[in-house]
């Protein structure tokens, strides 16, 4: 089985959100980069299809080489080899047309990504490749078996799950569940040595242009101060009365 | 060419949700001078939708599409959205949508844009405000596409009522057996309780409340309100609560009108998940919590002598304002 993890290199959660050039720009000054959250539950779990049942895994990211630390930790985490699509990232569907064209020209049977990245929060790559590609799709997937060409997954829906059988080729959104937080591995040391030779390719874009494009960011309004109450008598009347939510 | 908007339902009953898409979808079609159509799959009463400005209603009724699935909806709402010659298509951000909406973008070569919070500030050029960074901020963006599909942020723009015809109309997709290569084996879904996805309210437990058998107290404030029930993550890490009650980052975004959470001290990766709630109110006995610089009010003091005083208080509040 060959596994393709799609890996969205996004900055760390605790990463001061700025913007530059008239706010057009995400300031990347003193941003820690990582791997996506929700492509990395994906990672872990084709590690697990790698160990047990003999797979395949590349990573692949779309992006300059300024991403190329991010999945240099994919392969100090366990993927054989990685693949950079040298492309500016802009918008979701442009990305999605790269990472298709990676498909078709690599065969994968399956294709792991996360439910949505913590930066552009899209949710549609996963999505789009499958409709480019002829692939089936599992969204917010949170258990993934697969037995010869079958695979059996659950998505979590709202207010609940659901199981779907599939064959491959697939690809999934992946989320917390399909690996628990607990499996995530940290790199050791040997596995960082040896990243540094496993090969990481880059390959040269195909045409794809921006379907959207973002004109301005904006930040939200700051927060007015908290109002601390004593006693739950006060607050009942404040969400009542002024706040008007019960 | 009208605005097209799909209509989500549950048991023959539309959605909140779904009366929120089309009042929004309505807003659109007024600024570009065209129709509202709306689409729904094995729906609810249809003249509903007129309600709230849809014009005109396909109504696909298909056994086959009882349960969910992505691809043969998404196949059904491009062929309802291509017969109405539609340049915008709406859809809402439930689960199921955000599932189907990229297949959609696919199948009409469209420009996709989530989690969208307000009317498109102008139609042409077509830009729209949605939030990134996981409401951290918004970003303005301009589709280049021919088709746009818009993406409502839930609880942003609101239910309006907008009387119009609502005239429907039957609409038989063709549909191939590839469009159920995804076959759905079961669904299993707890029908008596509040999701935290359709929740006005939602209340929340934290680590603050030192165990699994404390949650009784939160699951009677959640009866009281009509609320759903959540946890942050170190609690379903835990195991004190199911994996599907998590909210933050990796867990379920919560864009309620009321977030209580109690004994959540408030790290980035949990306001992040929870910050597009409208009404944040934090109870704790740490001063110093991070949540009291996110919450609009707060309660110093301990969870197991406050929340049972404010079950109280809520309960007597209800017996008066029903």
């Amino acid at each position: 089985m060959k596994i393709l993890v799609c890996i969205s290199h996004v900055p760390d959660t605790t990463s001061k959100i700025n913007f530059t050039d008239n706010d057009t720009k995400f300031d990347t000054n003193g941003v820690q980069f990582v791997i996506n959250p929700n492509d990395e539950f994906g990672l872990t779990r084709a590690m697990w299809f790698k160990e047990k049942q003999g797979a395949t895994v590349h990573v692949v990211n779309v992006g300059g080489a300024e991403t190329e630390p991010t999945l240099r930790k994919a392969l100090a985490i366990g993927a054989d080899e990685a693949i950079r699509v040298d492309a500016e990232a802009t918008d979701g569907f442009s990305v999605a047309k790269q990472l298709a064209n990676v498909v078709k020209e690599g065969g994968y049977d399956l294709v792991l990504g996360g439910r949505e990245s913590i930066d552009y929060n899209g949710g549609m790559v996963p999505g789009m490749i499958a409709q480019l590609t002829g692939a089936n799709f599992v969204n917010t997937c949170i258990s993934l078996e697969i037995e010869g060409d079958t695979a059996t997954a659950i998505r979590e829906i709202d207010g609940g799950k659901e199981t779907v059988k599939a064959k491959l080729p697939l690809v999934v959104g992946g989320q917390k569940g399909i690996v628990e937080e607990s499996d995530l591995r940290i790199p050791n040391m040997r596995g960082i040595m040896q990243a540094r030779k496993k090969p990481l390719t880059v390959k040269d874009a195909v045409d794809a242009n921006a379907e959207t494009q973002t004109a301005q960011f904006e930040k939200p309004a700051p927060k007015g101060d908290i109002k601390l109450v004593e006693t739950v008598d006060e607050l009942v009347d404040l969400l009542h009365n002024e706040a008007k939510v019960i | 060419m009208s605005v097209v908007v799909y209509t989500e339902s549950e048991e023959g009953k539309f959605k909140k949700i779904a009366q929120e898409a089309v009042s929004y979808a309505k807003g659109i079609a007024d600024k570009m001078g065209t129709p509202v159509t709306a689409v729904t799959i094995n729906g609810g009463d249809t003249s509903e939708l007129g309600k709230y400005g849809a014009d005109k209603v396909l109504n696909v009724s298909n056994d086959k599409l009882d349960k969910f699935n992505a691809e043969a909806y998404a196949d059904a709402v491009a062929q309802a959205a291509k017969k109405e010659g539609a340049k915008v298509v709406v859809v809402s951000s439930s689960a199921n949508s955000k599932y189907m909406a990229p297949l959609l973008a696919v199948n009409l070569d469209a420009g996709y844009v989530p989690n969208v919070t307000e009317l498109p500030e102008s139609t042409e050029p077509f830009k729209v405000k949605h939030s990134v960074f996981t409401n951290k901020a918004f970003s303005i963006t301009e589709f280049k596409t021919d088709v746009k599909i818009v993406g409502l942020a839930k609880n942003a723009y609101g239910v309006k009522e907008n009387e119009a015809a609502g005239t429907a109309e039957d609409f038989a997709p063709e549909l191939s057996s590839e469009d159920f290569s995804v076959d759905v084996v079961s669904v299993d879904k707890a029908t008596d309780k509040v999701t935290i996805a359709d929740a006005e309210i939602v209340v929340s437990g934290g680590r603050g409340l030192k165990g699994p058998e404390n949650w009784e107290m939160i699951e009677e404030m959640a009866d009281i309100l009509g609320a759903a029930t959540a946890c942050s993550k170190p609690v379903s890490d835990m195991g004190w609560r199911p994996h599907s009650e998590h909210v933050g980052q990796t867990g379920k975004p919560v864009a309620a009108n009321l977030y209580i959470a109690i004994g959540i001290s408030g790290a980035i990766q949990h306001l992040a998940g929870i910050n597009a709630s409208k009404t944040k109110v934090v109870i704790n006995n740490d001063p110093e919590a991070p949540f009291f610089k996110n919450a609009d009010y707060g309660i110093v003091g301990d969870a197991f002598e406050i929340v049972p005083k404010l079950n109280e208080k809520l309960k007597e509040f209800k017996a008066q304002n029903g």
